[in-house]
This record gives C-alpha cells, sequence and structure tokens, in this order.
C-alpha cells in the first residue's frame, strides 16, 4: 500500500537502525509529543529496539486523554436531558468523574458515533426536532473539521446543533513542561499531523528560548527512525534547530485555509488539561459571533477545571520526569479497562500503551 | 525471542470490574475478554456441566450410541444486505461453520426469524431465499423453526436465531487445552474480511472498493481434513474478536502462549485501507468463513496442501507456533524483530479520532 509498505520496510528499518545506534555517545532524552507517534513507537517495537540508548519520554499529545472529565460528564449530562450527543468513537470509553459515554448509552443516553463532525450537521439536519451536540476535542489537527462543521451549520440554518469544545494547542503545553523543576527534555519529535496545520515557523523561537532541537515528524516507523536520528545529530552536533523529516505531509507555513478557519471559528484561551493542570494559552474557546452553536453557551455549561485522583502521578509522567512504571496506581487500580490518569485513558496515551505493549519489559526489571 | 518466564496472573489479565457497570454494555457481545467473562461467571456456573464448560463452537453430546454435536446462534446483522452476503447466508453459514471446526457433518438446522413489524416481504423473501440456496450448497436440511412479529422499534429489521446438528464421522481431537509448544498456527485465508465490510456498509464509510465479508461455509474442507488421518489439535471459527480472540483463548485453555508473525498474517488490501485510516487491527475484526488451526509439526505440510486444495481455504497459511507460556498470552513479532503483546479485544472495535 502506498505510503505505508515504503515506511515499514523491514530492511530499510534495520539499516536506519543500525546508523542511529552507530552515531549515538550518550544517551539522549527525546520526547515525542504526540500520542499517535507514542503508539507507534511501542506498537512497532522500535521502542523496545532503541531502549539501551534513547530515553524516550512520550509527552501529553493525546487529546482523548487530556480532555478534562468534565466535558465527559457535561456530555453525558446533556444525553439524559433529550439530546442526542454525537463523537468520535474513542472517546465513548473515556471515564468521566464517574461514568463514561459507552455506559450512558447502555442505560438509555442518545450517544452516536459519527466519523466526521460533518456526519454530525446532517444528523441534525436531518431530525429537525432532536438538538444534536457534537464534542470538539483534539489539537489543531481536527480543528478546521470541527469549525467547518458550524460554518455548515450556519449556511443550512440550522438552530438545533452545537459543540461541546474542548480544543487544545500543542506548543503551550510543550512550553510548560520545558519551565517545570527538574525538566530533562533535550529534544523534541514534533507532532507531524498538528505541524501539517499549523506549520512550524513558529517553533524556531522555541528551539531557540530553549535551547533544544525540534524535528517535525511523521508516524509510520520508518518516519520515526528518520526524525530521531535527526534529533540525536542534532543533539550530537549540539545543533537546536527546526528541522522538517515529513515533508511529504508538512510546509513550513501549514495550512493557511485550515489556520484561517480554526481563527474564524476559535479563539486562544487558558484551558485546563486532564492530567496537567491549567495551562496558559493552553487551548481554545468558540468566538462570541459563533456563540449560538457553543453548547457551553447554550446549556450554561461552566467549566470547573480538573479533579485529578491525588495519587495519579500523570502530570510528572508526561513531562518526562516519570516513566508509568513509576505510578503507585500503574496497573493495579489504574489500568485501560478502568483509568485513573490521563494517560491511561486512550490506547494512545503513554501509560495506556505502556499497559499494553510492555509488560514483559516490566517484569524482567 | 526472550526466554520463557514465569506467569503473574495478576498482570496478565486484570480485569477490574467496574463499580458503576451494573448494566450490560455493548462490549460484552463483541467477543473477547468480557464476553468470556461474561460466559464464564454467569452462564457456565449456573448451568455447569461438562458439555457446557468445554465452550467449544458446539457441544459433543451422546444419542444411544450415536455423537452428534449440536450447536445454536443468534444472528444480528445491521445491514441486513452487505457485500458478500446478508443474514440468511450468515445464519447458515454460521451455524454449519460451528458445527463443522468440531469435526460434525452438518445435518438439519433450525431456523427462527424475529421479524419487525413493517419489514417489506420482498426483504423476507430474499432473505429466505438466501437459506435455501445456502442450506442447498451445504448439505443441510432446514427442518424445524419459528417465526415472531415485534413492535416496530424493537428489532432491527430482522433477527434470526438457529440451531444446527451434525453428525460426527471421526473421533474428535482433543481441543485446545492439549496444545503442545512447537504446535503450528494455520490461518484459512486474509484475516477480517466481514468486519471491514460491515463496517463500511453499516456507517456508510465509502471505502471503493469495498471490502467484500469472507461469508462462507468452511465445512468440505474441515470435513475432509477430519475424514483423512490428519489430527488438528484445535479449529475454531475466527468470528466475533477475530483471530486475536481466538488465540487468547488458546492461550487460557492450554496454558501456554501463541507467538505470531505480523509478516506472514494475510490482510486484503482494501481491509487494510480500512484498518489503516480507522486504527484498527485486523486481527481483531470478526470473520464469518475463516478459521484458525493448530497442528503438530509434523501434520503442518499435509494439513496445508490439503486446506489449499479447496477454493475457500486456498490461501490458508502458517501464522505462527504455540510457544511456553510467557507473561504476555498472545505475543506478535513485528518486521524489525521486536515483540509486541496482541490485545485481546475487550470491546467493539472503536474508530481513532486521529
Amino acid at each position: 500500500m502506498q505510503y505505508l509498505d515504503e515506511y515499514r520496510n523491514s530492511d530499510l528499518l534495520k539499516t536506519q537502525l543500525a546508523n542511529l545506534r552507530s552515531l549515538i555517545t550518550r544517551r539522549w532524552v527525546v520526547m515525542d509529543v504526540c500520542g499517535g507517534q507514542t503508539h507507534s513507537f511501542l506498537r512497532s517495537g522500535l521502542e523496545a529496539a532503541l531502549d539501551d540508548v534513547v530515553e524516550l519520554v512520550h509527552g501529553p499529545g493525546c487529546p482523548v486523554c487530556v480532555t478534562p472529565a468534565q466535558v465527559i460528564d457535561d456530555a453525558i449530562d446533556l444525553a439524559q436531558r433529550n439530546t442526542v450527543i454525537a463523537t468520535f468513537g474513542d472517546m465513548l470509553r473515556v471515564p468521566g468523574s464517574t461514568t463514561s459515554l459507552l455506559q450512558a448509552r447502555a442505560a438509555g443516553g442518545d450517544i452516536r458515533t459519527v466519523y466526521s463532525p460533518i456526519d454530525a450537521v446532517l444528523l441534525a439536519q436531518k431530525n429537525p426536532g432532536l438538538q444534536v451536540v457534537f464534542i470538539a476535542v483534539g489539537f489543531e489537527t481536527t480543528m478546521p473539521s470541527t469549525a467547518l462543521a458550524v460554518a455548515q451549520a450556519r449556511q443550512l440554518g440550522l438552530t438545533n446543533f452545537s459543540l461541546l469544545a474542548h480544543h487544545v494547542r500543542v506548543e503551550p503545553a510543550m512550553r510548560t513542561i520545558m519551565m517545570m523543576p527538574a525538566n530533562r527534555i533535550e529534544g523534541f519529535l514534533a507532532a507531524g499531523h498538528v505541524c501539517a496545520v499549523t506549520g512550524y515557523q513558529r517553533l524556531s523561537q522555541f528551539a531557540e528560548q530553549f535551547r533544544v532541537p525540534i524535528v517535525v515528524t511523521g508516524f509510520e516507523p520508518l518516519d520515526l527512525l528518520i526524525g530521531l536520528t535527526e534529533c540525536i545529530t542534532s543533539l550530537e552536533q549540539n545543533r537546536t534547530e527546526v528541522r522538517n523529516l515529513y515533508p511529504r505531509a508538512v510546509h513550513p507555513e501549514g495550512n493557511s485555509h485550515a489556520i484561517k478557519w480554526i481563527d474564524e471559528v476559535y479563539q486562544i484561551a487558558t484551558v485546563p488539561w486532564r492530567g496537567m493542570g491549567e495551562i496558559p494559552d493552553g487551548g481554545f474557546v468558540i468566538r462570541s459571533e459563533w456563540r449560538q452553536f457553543d453548547a457551553r453557551h447554550r446549556y450554561k455549561l461552566d467549566l470547573f477545571g480538573n479533579d485529578d485522583d491525588a495519587e495519579c502521578r500523570s502530570g510528572d509522567i508526561m513531562s518526562g520526569r516519570l516513566k508509568p512504571h513509576d505510578c503507585p496506581l500503574f496497573g493495579n487500580r489504574c489500568v485501560p479497562d478502568h483509568p485513573i490518569g490521563a494517560p491511561m485513558v486512550s490506547s494512545e496515551g503513554c501509560c495506556a500503551a505502556y499497559y499494553r505493549y510492555t509488560a514483559e519489559r516490566k517484569m524482567h526489571q | 525471542m526472550k526466554p520463557p518466564v514465569e506467569s503473574n496472573s495478576s498482570f496478565v489479565c486484570p480485569l477490574p470490574t467496574s463499580p458503576d457497570s451494573q448494566t450490560v454494555s455493548l462490549a460484552h457481545g463483541e467477543g473477547g475478554r468480557l464476553t468470556r467473562q461474561f460466559i464464564r461467571e454467569r452462564i457456565v456456573s449456573r448451568f455447569s456441566n461438562e458439555t457446557l464448560a468445554a465452550l467449544g463452537d458446539a457441544a459433543l453430546i451422546t444419542v444411544g450410541s450415536e455423537r452428534i454435536a449440536f450447536s445454536s446462534d443468534g444472528y444480528t446483522v445491521t445491514p441486513l444486505f452487505f457485500p458478500g452476503g446478508d443474514i440468511g447466508r450468515l445464519a447458515v453459514f454460521g451455524t454449519v461453520n460451528d458445527l463443522a471446526v468440531t469435526g460434525a457433518v452438518p445435518r438439519w438446522i433450525g431456523l427462527s426469524m424475529i421479524i419487525e413489524e413493517g419489514l417489506a416481504w420482498s426483504v423476507v423473501d430474499r432473505i429466505l431465499d438466501s437459506v435455501q440456496a445456502a442450506a442447498r450448497q451445504t448439505n443441510v436440511t432446514v427442518v424445524t423453526g419459528d417465526t415472531k412479529v415485534v413492535p416496530r422499534g424493537t428489532c432491527d429489521g430482522m433477527f434470526i436465531t438457529t440451531s444446527g446438528i451434525g453428525e460426527i464421522v471421526t473421533p474428535v481431537g482433543t481441543g485446545p487445552s492439549s496444545l503442545q509448544v512447537g504446535d503450528v498456527l494455520i490461518v484459512s485465508g486474509p484475516v477480517g474480511r466481514h468486519g471491514a465490510a460491515i463496517m463500511n456498509a453499516r456507517e456508510d464509510l465509502g471505502f471503493d472498493p469495498s471490502p467484500i465479508s469472507d461469508c462462507a461455509s468452511v465445512a468440505t474442507p474441515l470435513i475432509e481434513l477430519h475424514r483423512t488421518s490428519l489430527t488438528p489439535r484445535a479449529v475454531r471459527d475466527a468470528t466475533r474478536g477475530g483471530v486475536a480472540a481466538v488465540l487468547h483463548e488458546w492461550s487460557e485453555a492450554s496454558g501456554l502462549s501463541c507467538s505470531i508473525e505480523e509478516s506472514l498474517i494475510p490482510v486484503s488490501t482494501e481491509v487494510r485501507a480500512v484498518c489503516e485510516l480507522l486504527g484498527l487491527d485486523p486481527l481483531h475484526l470478526a470473520n464469518e468463513g475463516t478459521f484458525v488451526l493448530a497442528t503438530s509439526h509434523h501434520q503442518v505440510d499435509s494439513t496445508l496442501s490439503l486446506l489449499k486444495h479447496f477454493e475457500v481455504t486456498r490461501d490458508a497459511r502458517i501464522i505462527g507456533e504455540v510457544v511456553p507460556r510467557r507473561i504476555v498470552p498472545v505475543v506478535l513479532r513485528r518486521s524489525i524483530g521486536s515483540d509486541v503483546p496482541l490485545d485481546d479485544p475487550a470491546g467493539a472495535p472503536l474508530p481513532r479520532i486521529c
């Protein structure tokens, strides 16, 4: 399959692995920001193959994981009030403070899986008697599609469609991590899909300020290896620049059309992240011009912030100060079927990925 | 491969009972570990008997001096007609396959239909014609049945339940508890076709060309296998939960682990396209005409050459082997040589956000 097979070719992977190993003089600490990359590192077996020479830290880049429990609670509350909740599939299992959308659906709530925000708009159009609320979460990657959904709803004159939005921004989270005491991150693999929308010009300032190399990286095993090799090369040569190793998807200035629509509908705001607390400018809210499509406004839902479990160490884990195995809850009270911390919530969270893929390594330690 | 280590059961299969889970969820019906837990804790415990506890696709019972296989199954599918089949074919082939994997020649079927008020007669006729054609093709006779009509909204068009009876023609193998280290794991064709076809049709995903369901009878090659001197240790229809659920079940039954190689698993381009886009694993998707078979090392070649002789199993191939118990029950070897655990499906496969 084009664009997949060549990036999973085992001969190329083995050559690149040997190449990377040959240039490393010490065990660098590199953060992959995106949950998709974390998952791919573990799923492909690359992390295991590199563990002795690179310490990979998996950042807070799983949007499902960092969505506050309260967003789920609010959606469940709405589903109990004659409202249809439309959502991407992977939000269904995410626990709110007491229960998940899946359990709420089993208990009678009208909660439907859609594959695109536009499907939720069409659902509203077909059912004028129903109020449809789409749970709009994700980084800049998913924002253009949710912005276009409300634009289409306005064009269709719909009064029964709104977004329960909690979109978040990657760069402020990276900044928060770099400013934490005892930060250990020495280089970044930037999330390829977010950069496909936003571009990476703004990351230069970040790289300069924190003296770290940043490599825009894709998601297939060979993408990850090439990105990591570039990052390690920069570290070995003491360079702190931004490089793009995912040029087949990412242009320096991003996707201007997508950016225009994000700016049209959303404005930057300080929002809470599950497991990380409030992050300054860490997310978005819907602009007042689009208020009629904002479920928070329509249903008078305030966002209170987090109620994270005190024992959960997810903040330390997502910032690289602890490994999932170091958390006292990991693997006993906190497991994928019954997650407590944000990174265990979705299969792309780093605790869930560790739980799923590193059981044998854990037992060998 | 890493040396086998002592099993730590608390880490292998943690099933935290969620205190707020007071109701049945769809996940309990999707194969995999929640389904097994449901069956073990609430059904086997109540009706405890050896025949049921074997948890085969069909029960093996003795009537007078005759050994027969007896099965029962329910079919709910949306849409009723999908690329590669329909609920009628599915019901007949599913029943036939449940009997055949236990070593029986399928003979008789009971067919019950629960029909939603308002369903067009043309739909009912089309489904019944399909049942008739499938029964003829597999040499089974529909000998009993039932019809019920329920009010609009209380069933999704039509549900079908079947029972099936088959004659045991040869001594039956001992099943997954008899698996041995070194046994070879074979899959009878490309995996995940039914699950991907249904998802594409039900959710109107618009994949073109659409994956085609593998909905088919695998009775002929299996009966032939049982008629020869070949004695597979275990055969299982990889329906709900897919190949992954079968391997987890076998690992649980045998106390050993199953190790399979990514590069050996047959997946069609159409199924791969659906899985890559939605973030799903073909090994977790349902099949309706594909089985997993474990056999001893010295029977592999003759088993494979027999299977390749039949159209429905012509793409059969080795995917891995049974290994001493490791911490994880099912291990997937990636192309770069690293081993990663293969999940036991815990519910319906859910498409990812990004």
